[in-house]
């Protein structure tokens, strides 16, 4: 078999489009779930693959699939998360323009394995013509009987909606993303409920990430083993490793779960750049809390990241040289933080723009000796105090930085 | 003062609500059809919004204030966006936006005098390997100079 065949992100040229999908094999796996498959082995295979959510959280795909009540009359929709917002994730952009059909055949086998006809793709607004080339891909396979009425000439039946969102980064939480196809504020939602039982217009509903989904048809097509084989025995498959910052070669990396940090740092995007060393490098997304140059020989999996006190997030990965320093990298997550909590939870609302004035106010020189431990302990004020994890994103970025690189923080307070 | 989109507009909009289970929930995609034809979405514009969803006014204008790509004025024929999330800041965004600000003569989310390029900085864009990017119209481009920033905007210029 060809490699590109079991890659998110081919080679080939025109990957994008139908035909080099089906030289790829595409939509064997979808026939093969709605042609001969019970719904629920679809679910029990996934389940068995190990397949983490690529959002950030690496939730069990197919665990949070069996959630969603089987049967039932009424509704139920399946979101697709591609609100791609975490700063330094470029992932699910590069297989919306680079592999559509298979998100859509992976959107199909999931909708088939729940009972769900009906699906969105939120995408950010930010990617608006992207979601054009999306579209084009779902009428592509409406066309050709994928989807829609009837795929595959069987009773079974899925339409798609392409949802764009309009800048905002809490929009990636999956109960603001539903707040926002509902046409309303990107406000999480308090849970329990949980969406799987009451989520989009008050229905059971299923929310995935695109990378997620992609990873679906070769689950089925090759089987949860050959999955598993490609990653970790509990956290199976590739995962798209972004490398951005200080490297001689940025890009997507596509490598199995698991993968040494450092050796994606040093050896795929190239190491930095010569005169340049490494200071930091912040493994998953802006979110995740930064790791020194010491702590680079960890796995790239979801519990090794858990176990060196960051996340996988995103994968992510931006690498910070030792010529910037820490307080602008600290600006930008201050500010960041700031501009995008919806404003809903208190902690969150007052801590994100207190961190962000006192950063600011070390930067204009005008820095207090206590500044350094009052940006902690308003991140301890935010920590599992709100709705929804963002509390807990903006606050451990920066309660890393702090604490990982106080020395050169304590010389900007007291410059 | 009332407001009434294009024939085109109406059947655009109309195509986009069928699919939603409540109408009220088209009210993104819609009001990206307005702001696509007016350059903003004008308080007129809230009113007839709210009564095609037959939702209340003030679900528009608590909308709009949320999502920062909605404007509720109008803003250059052209909108230059450039990130100043930490993988651009790292490849040199303040720098760009700074070149930019001397050359456009304006400050972030300013508007050039004569109307032509509206300057606005905004969080992650997502091309984080093109870094230090920014989009023209929706456009990505990166990772842009100085000199290319400049060719950019020469660029706009001939296209008028």
């Amino acid at each position: 078999m060809s490699e590109d065949a079991v890659r998110l992100i081919p080679a080939d040229e025109g990957s994008w489009r139908l035909e080099a999908y089906l030289r790829r094999g595409g939509y064997e796996a979808a026939r093969k779930a709605v042609m001969s498959m019970a719904p629920a082995d679809v679910i029990t295979e996934v389940r068995k693959a190990g397949l983490r959510g690529r959002g950030g959280a690496g939730f069990p795909a197919g665990l949070k699939w069996s959630f969603v009540p089987q049967g039932g009359a009424g509704p139920k929709y399946l979101c697709v998360n591609a609100d791609e917002g975490e700063p330094g994730t470029f992932k699910d952009r590069a297989i919306l323009v680079r592999n559509p059909h298979q998100l859509i055949e992976g959107m199909t086998i999931a909708a088939f394995g729940v009972g769900i006809r009906k699906a969105f793709i939120y995408v950010r607004g930010e990617y608006g013509r992207i979601a054009g080339r999306l579209r084009e891909a779902i009428a592509e396979a409406e066309d050709e009987g994928f989807l829609g009425g009837g795929i595959f000439g069987s009773g079974f039946d899925l339409e798609v909606i392409v949802h764009l969102g309009a800048g905002a980064y809490i929009c990636g939480e999956e109960t603001a993303l539903l707040e926002s196809i509902e046409g309303r504020r990107g406000q999480p939602r308090l849970k329990p409920p949980f969406p799987a039982v009451v989520g989009l217009f008050r229905a059971p509903t299923a929310i995935n990430n695109v990378e997620t989904l992609a990873n679906v048809p070769l689950i089925i097509g090759r089987g949860a083993d050959w999955f598993l084989g490609r990653g970790l025995p509990k956290d199976g498959g590739t995962r798209l490793f972004g490398v951005s910052g200080a490297v001689r070669r940025p890009g997507l990396y596509e490598l199995p779960m698991g993968t040494q940090l450092r050796t994606i740092i040093e050896i795929h995007a190239g190491g930095p750049p010569e005169g340049v060393a490494i200071k930091a490098v912040i493994p998953g997304g802006l979110s995740a809390p930064a790791l020194r140059p010491d702590e680079l020989d960890v796995t790239m999996d979801f519990d090794a990241l858990a176990r060196a006190g960051s996340m996988l997030g995103s994968a992510g990965i931006i690498v910070i040289g030792d010529k910037i320093p820490i307080l602008d990298v600290l600006k930008v997550m201050a500010r960041f933080y700031a501009h995008e909590s919806c404003g809903q939870c208190t902690p969150c609302r007052i801590g994100t723009s207190w961190i962000h004035k006192t950063v600011m106010r070390i930067g204009e020189g005008q820095g207090r000796a206590s500044d350094l431990d009052h940006i902690l302990r308003l991140a301890d004020g935010m920590k599992g105090r709100t709705l929804c994890p963002m509390g807990d994103a903006a606050a451990l970025p920066v309660q890393a930085l702090v604490t990982k690189f106080r020395d050169e923080l304590e010389k900007a307070v007291a410059r | 003062m009332s407001y009434a989109p294009s024939a085109a507009a109406v059947k655009k909009i109309d195509g986009i609500i069928a699919p939603y289970p409540e109408k009220s929930a088209a009210l993104l995609p819609v009001l990206r059809v307005v702001q696509d034809e007016l350059g903003c979405v004008p308080p007129e514009a809230e009113t007839w919004v709210a009564a095609k969803l037959g939702i209340q006014p003030i679900r528009i204008r608590e909308v709009l204030s949320f999502y920062t790509m909605f404007r509720r004025r109008p803003a250059g024929k052209t909108i230059i966006q450039v990130c100043r999330n930490l993988s651009c800041t790292l490849a040199g965004a303040e720098d760009i936006i700074g070149f930019l600000k001397e050359r456009l003569h304006v400050g972030p989310d300013g508007t050039t005098p004569d109307g032509r390029i509206t300057l606005v900085t905004v969080e992650c864009l997502g091309h984080c390997d093109h870094s230090p990017c920014l989009q023209i119209d929706g456009i990505d481009h990166g990772p842009v100079t100085r000199d290319g920033v400049a060719a950019l905007l020469e660029e706009l210029r001939a296209h008028e």
